[in-house]
């Protein structure tokens, strides 16, 4: 029988880690189980390794255009074993990492798989039993299998790819984001169903690398949560390197043959038709990793695969909370990691507000990359919001012209009464790195007064923010 | 360079006072620590000190002006060497007493040295002006093209762009609004809550005054509806409507009385009220106190140490029964209760024109002569207004005492966030049944007035239960 932990997280993904350190933070006596992986989905197989991937793709684009920079590149390849080793190296230095992160902050690491008995009543803590597992070595200084007893039991399990059914993944043909990361060669040609940012994210890579890649989408949009002239303007792009896309198609039937994989399409219009490749990525979004928890024998209550909270993560049965994928969209690694330490923060006592979930951005790392936070000029027309829409395009840009970048858009939408900053858009170089100066401004309530005061370095990307804000008020100045 | 001497914040929560009186005259040498002013707030009446040395050149706020914004300048010194006469004369802060919208705000350049989190000092803030003479008083309205709005100018009421916005678009004073953010920072959602109705009394009567028929009647202060924060009544229009013209005298609120108004409102409007009454016989105290009284040590000129009276034994006796229930030692606090080790009671003392409520600290621990010279000493400095905020906050309960005006019983308002508060009664002799035959006591009846959502009804008993145990047996007070 162990001592009692003040706060004991089931994940140590991002949401998981971040608030087991938060909780550390707060002089919570803390630990955090896993059952294969420090860091996640996100810093194993998901965010971090293919930044990697992207990176190597995004060099050999440039090596394959050095021409167009002036300078000589003959002989150009790749390794695609050694491109893959890079992604896992990256990988393991991070996951490494945060081993060393939670030992020094005294966070204990529990190694297994954890099942939720009960939840803390009155002065009885909660238990949680942990159960062996074969799926991954224990990191060094774990503890192992057994029963541990917690105040406050937080539920950060994360998500898995969704499968449809006829379209299970099999590892070799049909592949999720797992076997996409690690190719042992690269396939000559690529279905990719679900145009989201993981399907966009990995049709960028393999046609970079030269694969045939069709994307092929059941909504009418690709990008769907993005705004639609930013999707109309990326989609434009993808085709002109080569990318082909379908969107409003479903896919009805897959077969597989040797080494080559048929899916059967049907449009909206009721025309079938149908692709062949040599792989097929399924990457029609996650689940939340909520079974085998126990939730159901204690009562909690979720809604279509999600647990319900309260916005500051506590569910319906006191002394278990649930932060990250499992507590609902936006599945990313950001809101889970918000979440988590607003969670702990209420478990603490500290004044927590929920979180603003339409202030957190999102960003896809394909070519161009797109990145996005707050409303969209069709929800907020949907929603009856007088806006002021600013749009700037790249080829206006000085720095965007000398980097070679002239295709994109930087895109902001006020509220035409109030000024309030309600969403911004961009598609094009570097845009993952500039949404974040919008994203504070809105989180510190600027209006656009504030932002056509600011003085933006020359010559930068960051320039086109502040004209879009200008071209909202017409004022713009480069175009 | 010119010092500039700003009008003080004497608590945290201060947002404006009125300048009382100038100790100083234009001309006046100033060394650190003389007296420049003094300014009346709510309630209490501080001193400014000079922290620089120069002479007082100019005087910009005169005295009995009310209302000026915490950080507005109040007076320039000149500092030594320099000619007090050649200093420009900078427009004084409180450019907005009611007059038009458009009056030039503060330069923007201003340093605002004063407007830390938690500027609490009471002196005022140092600002060095442009070199090369740059008149504030030129402050025309500048490329940012801003009228300041209340409370703007000294930047003392910390809000969000896009609150003040909405505020100023819907008629809503800022400086009245309760901010939720980071340090008290009012956003969006402080000022849509106002609009909702949350703070009612927030909405500022000179916008509407905006219209030009309401601009050419010079917006005076008896036009604003309910001042003093009532929530909902007539407006000063309505009332004074009922009436003949000619037939009152208009007496314009001070700090206090507008204190006294929002506060009590604020409670019955908000405290769920209920009120428990009970006799106690004084008999025993009445000798006990006559005893302790007779037997003070004297000094030289024959007077006594102290002089107890029935009220210091009242306070003590709740002291002490707060402390055998510790549960009723507690108040409100939004979402949760905070429950106190000590008893901190307040007394209200009357004062010409309003009240005070100074506390006794950890009353359960101080001997009756002490609390009596505490109180004497409170007492004599709240007629003269000296309290220091510190001295008249905080506490769980406190005692009325209208018993030397011959009230009988009566019911007192809690005084926020307070939990409770006793209303005593005078002493006097009753005929009450003793053993089966009428037998005559001296007895007063008290009557609690209780937060219910703190102290439910039994628990109120039984905190009277052992008031009227210690009164009625005074000698367990003396140990």
């Amino acid at each position: 029988m162990s001592d009692t932990y003040d706060v004991l997280i089931i994940g140590a993904g991002p949401g998981g880690y971040v608030s087991a350190i938060r909780a550390a933070q707060l002089g919570l006596k803390t630990a955090v189980v896993d059952r294969e992986h420090l860091g996640g989905i996100c810093l194993n197989w998901g965010c971090i390794p293919t930044k990697a991937l992207l990176r190597s793709a995004e060099i050999y684009h440039y090596m394959q255009h050095a021409a167009d920079y002036g300078l000589k590149a003959d002989n150009v390849g790749f390794d695609t074993s050694a491109i893959v080793k890079r992604s896992r190296g990256v990988s393991g230095r991070l996951n490494g990492g945060v081993g060393m992160l939670l030992k020094k902050n005294k966070v204990d690491v529990i190694w297994g798989e954890a099942a939720i008995e009960s939840a803390a009543e009155g002065n009885e803590p909660g238990r949680v039993t942990v159960k062996e597992t074969k799926r991954a070595e224990a990191p060094k200084g774990a503890k192992g299998a057994g029963s541990y007893s917690a105040k406050h039991i937080v539920v950060a399990t994360g998500a898995r790819p969704r499968v449809l059914p006829g379209i299970e993944p099999d590892k070799s043909l049909i592949w999720t984001y797992y076997e996409a990361m690690v190719p042992e060669t690269m396939p000559k040609s690529l279905l990719v169903m679900g145009s989201g940012a993981i399907g966009i994210e990995f049709a960028s890579f393999y046609r970079t690398m030269g694969a045939e890649v069709t994307v092929i989408e059941l909504l009418p949009q690709i990008l769907p949560v993005e705004d639609p002239e930013i999707a109309a303007i990326a989609r434009k792009r993808f085709e002109k390197q080569g990318i082909r896309i379908l969107t409003g198609a479903k896919v009805t039937k897959v077969e597989k043959g040797s080494g080559s994989v048929t899916a059967t399409v049907e449009d909206d219009k009721g025309a079938v038709r149908q692709l062949t490749a040599e792989k097929l990525i399924s990457a029609v979004g996650v689940v939340g990793n909520i079974e085998n928890l126990g939730l159901e024998k204690l009562g909690v209550t979720i809604e279509r695969g999600i647990v319900v909270t309260d916005g500051l993560g506590r569910t319906n049965v006191p002394g278990l909370y649930a932060i990250g994928d499992v507590a609902g969209p936006p599945m990313l690694a950001h809101k889970a990691e918000h979440e988590g330490v607003i969670c702990i923060e209420t478990i603490k006592g500290l004044h927590a507000h929920p979180m603003d979930k339409a202030k957190i951005p999102g960003c896809t790392y394909c070519q161009p990359q797109i990145a996005s936070v707050g409303l969209s000029e069709a929800k907020a027309k949907e929603q009856g919001i007088p806006v002021k829409v600013g749009r700037f395009p790249f080829a206006g840009n000085g720095k965007a012209i000398a980097l070679g970048e002239p295709d994109g858009l930087v895109k902001t939408l006020f509220h035409a009464k109030t000024g309030q900053l309600l969403g911004a858009h961009m598609v094009g170089a570097e845009v993952t790195e500039l949404i974040q100066g919008y994203v504070v401004a809105m989180n510190l309530e600027t209006t656009e007064e504030e932002l056509i005061h600011t003085v933006f370095p020359h010559p930068t990307l960051s320039e086109m923010m502040h004209e879009s804000v200008l071209d909202a008020y017409g004022r713009v100045i480069h175009t | 360079m010119p010092i500039n001497v700003l009008m003080p914040a004497l608590s945290p929560t201060m947002e404006k006072g009125n300048l009382a009186k100038w100790l100083k005259k234009e001309g006046d040498p100033v060394k650190s620590g003389d007296v420049l002013a003094e300014i009346e707030t709510d309630k209490a009446t501080m001193e400014v000190e000079a922290i620089d040395e120069g002479v007082l050149a100019k005087i910009l706020v005169p005295e009995g002006t009310a209302d000026v914004p915490v950080n507005d300048l109040i007076a320039v010194i000149a500092e030594e060497g320099e000619d007090p006469a050649s200093i420009a004369t900078p427009k004084a802060g409180g450019a907005k007493d009611g007059g038009p919208k458009t009056a030039p705000a503060e330069p923007k350049n201003t340093p605002d040295q004063n407007a830390g989190p938690d500027g609490s000092h009471a002196s005022y803030a140092r600002v060095d002006q442009a070199p090369d003479g740059a008149k504030p008083d030129e402050g025309k309205t500048n490329g940012a093209g801003r009228a300041t709005e209340a409370g703007g100018a000294g930047g003392r009421t910390f809000a969000s762009p896009l609150a003040r916005r909405i505020a100023k678009q819907e008629g809503i004073d800022i400086a009245a609004v309760t901010g939720s953010g980071p340090h008290g920072r009012v956003i969006q959602r402080d000022v849509q809550a106002a609009i909702e109705g949350g703070a009612a009394e927030a909405r500022a009567a000179p916008a509407k005054a905006a219209t030009p028929e309401a601009a050419a009647t010079k917006p005076e202060p008896t036009s604003v509806p309910a001042a003093g924060g009532v929530a909902t009544g007539m407006t000063t229009d309505q009332v004074k409507a009922l009436f003949e013209p000619g037939s009152y005298e208009e007496i314009t609120l001070d700090g206090m009385r507008k204190t006294i108004a929002k506060r009590l409102v604020e409670s019955k409007q908000t405290v769920p009220h209920f009120y428990l009454s009970i006799d106690v016989e004084l008999d025993a105290l009445l000798a006990l106190r006559t005893q302790v009284n007779e037997g003070a040590a004297k000094d030289k000129d024959g007077k006594p140490a102290f002089k107890l009276s029935v009220n210091d034994f009242v306070i003590k006796g709740l002291a002490l029964a707060l402390q055998r229930v510790p549960n009723a030692n507690a108040v409100w606090a939004g979402d949760r209760i905070l429950k106190f080790k000590n008893s901190d009671v307040g007394v209200a003392v009357a004062i010409e024109g309003g009240l005070f409520t100074p506390v006794i600290r950890r009353a359960e621990q101080k001997t009756l002569s002490t609390i009596s010279a505490e109180m004497k000493d409170l007492a004599g400095r709240a007629r003269t207004r000296k309290l220091k905020p510190e001295e008249y906050q905080g506490g769980s309960t406190a005692v009325s005492n209208l018993g030397m005006f011959g009230i009988k019983s009566f019911s007192a308002v809690i005084n926020p966030p307070h939990g409770t508060i006793l209303a005593v009664g005078g002493g006097e002799a009753r005929v009450v049944a003793k053993d089966g035959a009428p037998a005559v006591v001296q007895a007063m009846t008290v009557t609690l007035s209780v937060d219910h959502r703190v102290v439910d009804g039994a628990l109120g008993a039984e905190l009277l239960a052992a008031f009227k145990g210690l009164i009625e047996n005074p000698m367990g007070m003396l140990v």
